[in-house]
């Protein structure tokens, strides 16, 4: 084996791809399963790499840069994508200068995202070519292809992968690559091709069908759509992950391969289909391939057993060959076994959070907290939720959340709850990172319109449910340079708002304080709420202790949600390797007999500013 | 060459991807072909992690199926039973005796499985079931963060791969400074599953 031999994960592929492919700029706004593409390409000192404000401004940067003559990657989430839908589908228009090429990093499952949607229709419906890999080898194999397609073609390039992908580490060879040195083209006036008025849209239309039509023909040849002959009694048509799955699940199968999957290959399908005596397209998501083949006429077979939802495996798959009647007997699990009853162990807020204080308030004033052993009340306020840590905060003990939909939408959906004269009065929760990324243009709208609720920024300085990733409040960019920081007081006053506090997010007293002030109020009033991530922060300093003799386990301070805090017995225990200690102080604030004391003296969420 | 599908568990923190990369790499070096997937969900904030390792001349799929992980590899009591669905029939599973209680049992909705509960489910597919004291040790060794490597001794018994290869991944993968006390761990975790 050569010694270029590495394990890299598809995201690190795909970075270590596109440095070696000439790329001079990359933008990107962090999600799951996306995040370390930009994280990996920001390490390179020779090329600039940015997180940008949201994923729209990523991907008009990356226009930017792409028609000013460079190499440029975008890298996004699949609901990403949904919000740079609208520059994506203006550069599938006018084409490329630099050659352009946009990940989109999909998350069947939903493991950790608000849905799964299947976001190969976007190359479909932007009429671009698109390559899926289905490990980390192709993934560098592919992003280097993808820069000379966008160029040889004049269109940006769509490259899809899946969590499997873009997370399992699987050997990448690179050879005797290195950084190909891509000469810079010169942007040029070409009004036709770059300003879409409309009369200028309509001209450029039949070359994108133009366009369209070549890349079929070169998706024929396309090395990344192969065959591998098997069984001519069994033919599978597949793509990404579940190709892997197939070649174990299905050993003898001939196998039709489609890594370049749109456009489809026509003759290439109808050749290997008129091959084989029964036909099956196993894809991941929805039928994408199967109604391109049974447009073409061709009787094939395909998500009537193979399920339409969530991530496939090789079980999954395994359990649809024996529906079709191509396998004999599933032979995996065996019901003769008794199956473990475990408790669940879900993701919840750190112990030390900062978002912790403020969501155990909101708990009690709405009366959300189920303490152990007490009945739950009936739910007071309504409270519009966002996309981040915070949306832990809807889990038990605290069910401090009643929707939550997509990044920005808390703002605009308490508008719209407000309008609607619920009974109840509107909060509002949103991050710092969310509320840059999509919350002010909602921020706008309520000042503009005249709605009353409160709105809450939970302000930790950073990007954390993604793993930290800086923004344009934290006064450091992806690169590590000192830059501006956005003043969200600043800002949100300028958007019109006059009823503005700000509290320390470990000071119960003033969050319930300002909370009461807030709700009471006739006017839209923000609360910025502002503690760092405790991530960062080291545990076991100073713990907080249970005095036995004086607590009476109410199980108040069960109800913050704190992982170092737990029932043992009939007491109530601190763990003080977990406890945040003079970071945090919450329990201490909240016992109301004074049972729970910090090892020396302490003091409230001091050591955070 | 031999065929390993290996699950990996425990709790985010443990130190479970990190470990996965160090088998990953010492099995690269032995001249085996990889592929490593972790199930991680939102486990940074305390879940489950589960991952995914398998080691043979040619890899097509990165996860494993039920009933097919040859080892099961835990680095918290529970999540072993978690992963019984995995475990490959007579196959081996090494335990590591730390109860980490979920929030569900720390408010007292739920409660912690006994020892006896999680392993009368596991000794239903095997009675190679090995409950090492990977915390206790780890922390006599001077740091509780040393377990994964612990966990790693304990595997490196069961794999056809060179003691001396084990060394080598580990020692690439730790920053200098706590490569000694890595050692130490890495040599507790072999003794510890050593017949006696």
């Amino acid at each position: 084996m050569s010694t270029n031999n590495k394990l890299l994960s598809g995201n690190e592929a795909i970075a270590l791809g596109a440095y070696h492919a000439g790329i001079k700029v990359a933008a990107a706004y962090p999600g799951t399963p996306s995040t370390e593409i930009l994280e990996n390409l920001a390490e390179y000192k020779d090329i600039y790499a940015e997180w940008s404000t949201n994923e729209k401004v990523a991907m008009e940067v990356g226009v930017g840069a792409s028609y000013g003559g460079v190499r440029t990657l975008v890298s996004m989430k699949h609901v990403g994508l949904n919000v740079a839908a609208d520059p994506f589908m203006a550069v599938a228009i006018t084409g490329i200068n630099g050659g352009l090429v946009i990940i989109s990093a999909d998350d069947p499952g939903a493991m950790s995202s608000q849905n799964g949607q299947d976001n190969r229709h976007f190359a479909k419906l932007a009429k671009i070519p698109m390559l899926e890999p289905s490990d980390s080898q192709e993934a560098y194999d592919m992003v280097m292809a993808a820069f000379d397609i966008s160029e040889q073609f004049d269109t940006p390039v769509l490259l899809r992968t899946t969590t499997r992908v873009s997370h399992s580490k699987t050997i990448v060879e690179t050879g005797n690559n290195s950084r190909k040195q891509v000469e810079g083209k010169v942007f040029k006036y070409n009004f036709r091709k770059y300003v879409m008025l409309p009369a200028n849209a309509r001209a450029r239309r039949p070359l994108v069908e133009e366009r369209v039509n070549k890349l079929a023909g070169f998706s024929e040849t396309s090395a990344f759509n192969f065959v591998t002959k098997g069984s001519p009694e069994l033919g599978i048509i597949t793509s990404g992950m579940a190709y892997q799955y197939v070649k174990e699940v299905f050993p003898e199968a001939s196998i039709l391969k489609l890594g370049f999957s749109y456009p489809m290959p026509q003759e290439l399908i109808k050749e290997f289909s008129s091959r084989v005596k029964k036909l099956v397209v196993i894809e991941e998501l929805d039928p994408f391939i199967e109604e391109y083949v049974k447009s073409l006429g061709i009787e094939v077979t395909g998500k009537e057993f193979v399920p339409i939802i969530g991530e496939l495996t090789p079980d999954v798959i395994e359990k649809a060959g024996c529906a079709m009647g191509i396998l004999s007997e599933y032979p995996g699990t065996d019901a003769a076994y008794k199956k473990p009853a475990l408790p669940g162990r879900f993701p919840l807020l750190c112990s030390g959070c900062p978002h912790s204080g403020l969501y155990f308030t909101l708990s009690n004033i709405g009366q959300r907290s189920t303490i152990p052993g007490r009945k739950q009340r009936e739910p007071k306020l309504i409270i519009t939720g966002d996309i981040g840590c915070y949306t832990l905060g809807a889990l038990s003990p605290l069910n401090a959340m009643d929707t939550c939909g997509c990044m920005g939408a808390s703002i605009g959906n308490a508008i719209g709850m407000q309008k609607a004269g619920v009974g109840e009065k509107v909060v509002a929760i949103i991050g710092d990172s969310t509320f840059l990324h999509s919350g002010i243009t909602g921020l706008i709208d309520a000042v503009y319109n005249k709605a009353k609720f409160t709105l809450v920024i939970l302000d930790n300085r950073t990007t954390a449910m993604t793993g930290h990733q800086e923004h344009p409040g934290t006064g450091k960019t992806a690169q590590g340079e000192d830059t501006y920081a956005i003043n969200l007081e600043e800002m949100v006053k300028a958007c019109g708002v006059t009823d503005l506090q700000v509290v320390n997010a470990w000071d119960l007293k003033a969050i319930k304080k300002a909370l009461k002030e807030s709700l009471e109020s006739d006017e839209l009033s923000v609360i910025i709420s502002r503690g760092p991530c405790a991530v960062s922060v080291r545990r076991g300093i100073n713990p907080s202790k249970v005095d036995i003799n004086k607590c009476t386990t109410c199980g108040l301070c069960l109800s913050i949600g704190c992982s170092a805090i737990a029932k043992d017995g009939d007491k109530v225990v601190i763990d003080g390797s977990l406890c945040a200690g003079d970071n945090c102080r919450l329990c201490e604030q909240v016992c109301p007999v004074n049972a729970i004391y910090p090892d020396k003296p302490g003091l409230i969420g001091a050591n955070n500013e | 060459m031999n065929n390993y599908s290996i699950i990996i568990a425990g709790v985010g923190g443990q130190g479970v991807i990190l470990a996965g990369n160090i088998i990953g790499d010492a099995a690269i070096a032995s001249g085996y072909d990889v592929k490593k997937t972790d199930t991680i969900g939102m486990a940074q904030r305390g879940g489950s992690v589960i991952s995914h390792l398998r080691i043979a001349p040619k890899i097509y799929a990165p996860l494993i199926g039920e009933n097919q992980a040859d080892i099961v590899l835990s680095f918290e009591k529970m999540e072993a039973a978690r992963c019984f669905n995995f475990l490959k029939p007579g196959g081996i599973v090494i335990l590591n005796n730390r109860e980490m209680p979920p929030l569900s049992v720390g408010c007292g909705i739920e409660e912690y499985p006994s020892d006896n509960e999680i392993l009368s489910v596991l000794t239903q597919k095997t009675d190679k079931v090995y409950l090492v004291e990977g915390s206790k040790k780890s922390a006599a060794i001077g740091n509780i963060k040393v377990l994964n490597i612990f966990m790693l001794g304990c595997l490196s018994q069961f794999m056809d791969i060179e003691d001396k290869i084990w060394r080598e991944s580990i020692i690439k993968s730790l920053p200098a400074k706590i490569v000694a006390i890595n050692i130490s761990a890495f040599e507790a975790g072999i003794q510890a599953v050593k017949p006696q």
